[in-house]
């Protein structure tokens, strides 16, 4: 018992590890926090520095290294001459963008990159349509109908088939979705999109039901009871009150299921194919933009090429494609989250 | 689980009137409760509303309501009062069977509404709780605006008349429509507390059910609001039958005419007029309880 008037001691908590360790801990714990915001840096100065290799005639670090090469020859003249040959245009932006043929490899050569764009909308429009729907419903189920043993049952269910290897989806939609197709559309080709499209919305709706039941779920019990207690049909509740309370959270399980339809690339490089196309016929084959990237990864294009910078542009524009996705749904999930609080 | 509830079979119509007969008057705490039957003190002038009959409720193996036996009459205030965990809530809920939404929860005995037993097979919980409106602990306006909170027990019961004029009516007879008339497109959540509760009892109101229930309607309120909800709930008597369960034993005397004390382990022990039960309790324990000696 110490003295009152001594004072509590209250400078140490009885542990015995020296405040040096504690610094050392928490260090360890900020690089390891430090690995992912350094690998997206990384990745966001490689697509960049790839990308403009093929905008321009030298890559980022290509052009810092000869115009550095010219500074240090004490040559200004050197250097500007380095600058402007680097930045030449190898590919215009607007023909990248806006162009209607994508040939990069193959003479007549042209840079649109609008058919992979197409085949890429194409597979997320109709994973959409199928996992949008699908999914808000088993939301929807799991969070007001379903008793207790039957969502034991389907919640695993529906994790298992979230951790499917996309490549099985692709095996999946070649040996079985394909065929069935053919049964009804004998015209359908082994390649087509709608196999492709159908395979990625299977796909994504663990993430739609998954996050909208969790943002189902937190609608407080008492909105539901206000309802009940005016005499509201179970579906009335849960379309009048739960959904409409949880749609940020619904609305934000859309946007990352669709970015994960945009970045899908196993599935569909096996089910869509190859083939850069501009239709709206689903049972033609198609390309996406992620498998493109799969078909030059491993072709034999040589480094430097215009058809190897073509992978890091439509990447870079793939990458943006999925973080303008993310944000906004950041950002809608930041704006009405708790609204009935 | 309890066998000793065969004595409040005694409860019929004829005996129950005016009984003085019960033999509480020198029960000791904890004594012999379960021989005190909740009988029905005195017939209620008016008609009977909610009759129940050996009314029990189970949430799993527990027993949150020991049979009871009461006759609730129609237009007037009937307070149930008790401590925490008597089963006041339980018994509240029993009458909308909100507590068909507890999975646990398992309902005994009858209870009826105007004659049929709500728990009977062929009655939908969806048709009675159009009778029945509820107000809840915790104002729970929905989030959408004041003219949709009102409105939407309307629309979902299918209500073919004017609309707007209902849901005025209903805001008036709230008496929150002269703060709101000017917003009524605005959140039902800007509201503050009190506004919010008595939003809430408008809707309750709104498609015009015979019954209304409220659970601590004032419980979260400060003393301002709680005093007009009190004020509403004396006005609303004139038409509805309302049942108000409330810890606060001023307001069940202040605004009930009728008043049920149930007490720990879930037993309605005593049920009469307010102002009987009040100044001479029957049971030796509701007085303790009423005195402020527990609970």
């Amino acid at each position: 018992m110490s003295d009152a008037t001594e004072g509590a001691d209250l400078s140490r908590a009885g542990s015995d590890i020296p405040a040096g360790k504690n610094l050392a801990v928490r260090g360890v714990f900020f690089a390891c926090a430090l690995v992912t915001v350094l690998t997206t840096f990384g990745i966001v100065v490689v697509l960049v520095d790839g990308a403009l290799g093929f905008f321009r005639e030298e890559t980022l670090f290509e052009l810092l290294a000869s115009v550095g090469a010219g500074i240090l020859a004490g040559s200004p003249t050197e250097a500007l001459e380095a600058l402007r040959s680097g930045l030449a245009a190898r590919v215009t932006v607007t023909e990248f963008l806006f162009g209607t043929e994508w040939s990069p490899i193959i003479r007549p050569r042209s840079y649109g990159i609008l058919p992979l764009v197409w085949g890429t909308m194409i597979i997320v429009v109709g994973s959409a349509l199928i996992a949008l729907p699908v999914g808000t419903a088993t939301a929807i189920y799991l969070s007001e109908y379903a008793d207790r043993r039957v969502r034991k049952v389907i919640k695993p269910t529906l994790e298992i088939l979230a951790g499917i290897p996309t490549i099985v989806y692709g095996f999946f939609a070649l040996s079985f979705i394909t065929p069935l197709i053919q049964r009804f559309f004998p015209e359908t080709g082994t390649f087509n999109a709608a196999a492709g499209a159908i395979v990625v919305g299977i796909m994504i709706i663990p993430m739609v039901s998954s996050l909208s039941e969790d943002a189902m779920s937190a609608v407080p019990d008492d909105l539901r009871n206000a309802a009940y207690g005016l005499g509201a049909t179970k579906f009335e509740v849960s379309t009048d009150v739960v959904f409409p309370a949880s749609l940020s959270g619904v609305i934000a399980s859309y946007i990352l299921a669709i970015s994960r339809a945009i970045g899908e690339t196993m599935a569909v490089t096996l089910a869509v194919g190859m083939q850069p196309n501009v239709t709206l016929n689903p049972l033609e084959p198609a390309q996406t933009m992620t498998a493109y990237m799969v078909q030059i990864g491993i072709s034999d294009v040589s480094v430097g090429s215009i058809g190897y910078q073509s992978l890091f542009a439509v990447g870079l524009l793939l990458f943006a494609m999925t973080l303008a996705m993310n944000l906004l749904s950041l950002q809608i999930k930041g704006r009405y989250q708790e609204e009935y609080q | 689980m309890s066998d000793s509830y065969s004595t409040t079979d005694e409860t019929t119509d004829s005996e129950a009137a005016n009984s003085t007969d019960t033999g509480t008057e020198a029960r000791r705490p904890g004594e012999t409760l379960d021989e005190t039957t909740p009988s029905i003190q005195e017939i209620p002038e008016r008609e009977t509303v909610i009759e129940a009959t050996d009314l029990t409720v189970h949430y799993g193996d527990v027993e949150a309501l020991k049979p009871v036996n009461v006759r609730l009459p129609e237009q007037e205030v009937t307070a149930i009062i008790g401590p925490s965990g008597c089963g006041k809530s339980t018994f509240l809920r029993c009458i909308n069977r909100m507590n068909d939404m507890v999975d646990a929860a398992r309902v005994g005995g009858e209870l009826r509404y105007r004659g049929t037993n709500v728990y009977g097979d062929e009655v939908d919980p969806v048709a009675l709780r159009r009778r029945i409106g509820m107000v809840f602990q915790k104002p729970n306006p929905f989030p959408k605006s004041i003219y949709d909170n009102v409105a939407y027990g309307l629309k979902i019961q299918g209500y073919d008349g004017d609309i707007d004029a209902r849901v005025e009516e209903s805001l008036r007879n709230a008496a929150l429509w002269d703060e709101v008339k000017n917003q009524l497109d605005s959140s039902g959540l800007d509201l503050s507390g009190g506004q919010q509760q008595r939003l809430c009892i408008a809707r309750a109101i709104a498609p015009d059910p015979e019954v209304i229930l409220m659970d601590e309607p004032a419980s979260a309120l400060d003393p301002v609001a709680t005093a007009k909800v009190e004020d509403l709930i004396d006005e609303l008597a004139e038409e509805y039958t309302v049942i108000i369960v409330t810890h606060n034993m001023q307001q069940a005397a202040r605004i009930s005419d009728k008043t049920a004390v149930f007490l720990t382990g879930g037993k309605l022990v005593e049920f009469g007029d307010t102002n009987r039960i009040f100044e001479n309790p029957e049971n030796q324990r509701v007085e303790d309880y009423i005195t402020g000696k527990f609970g």
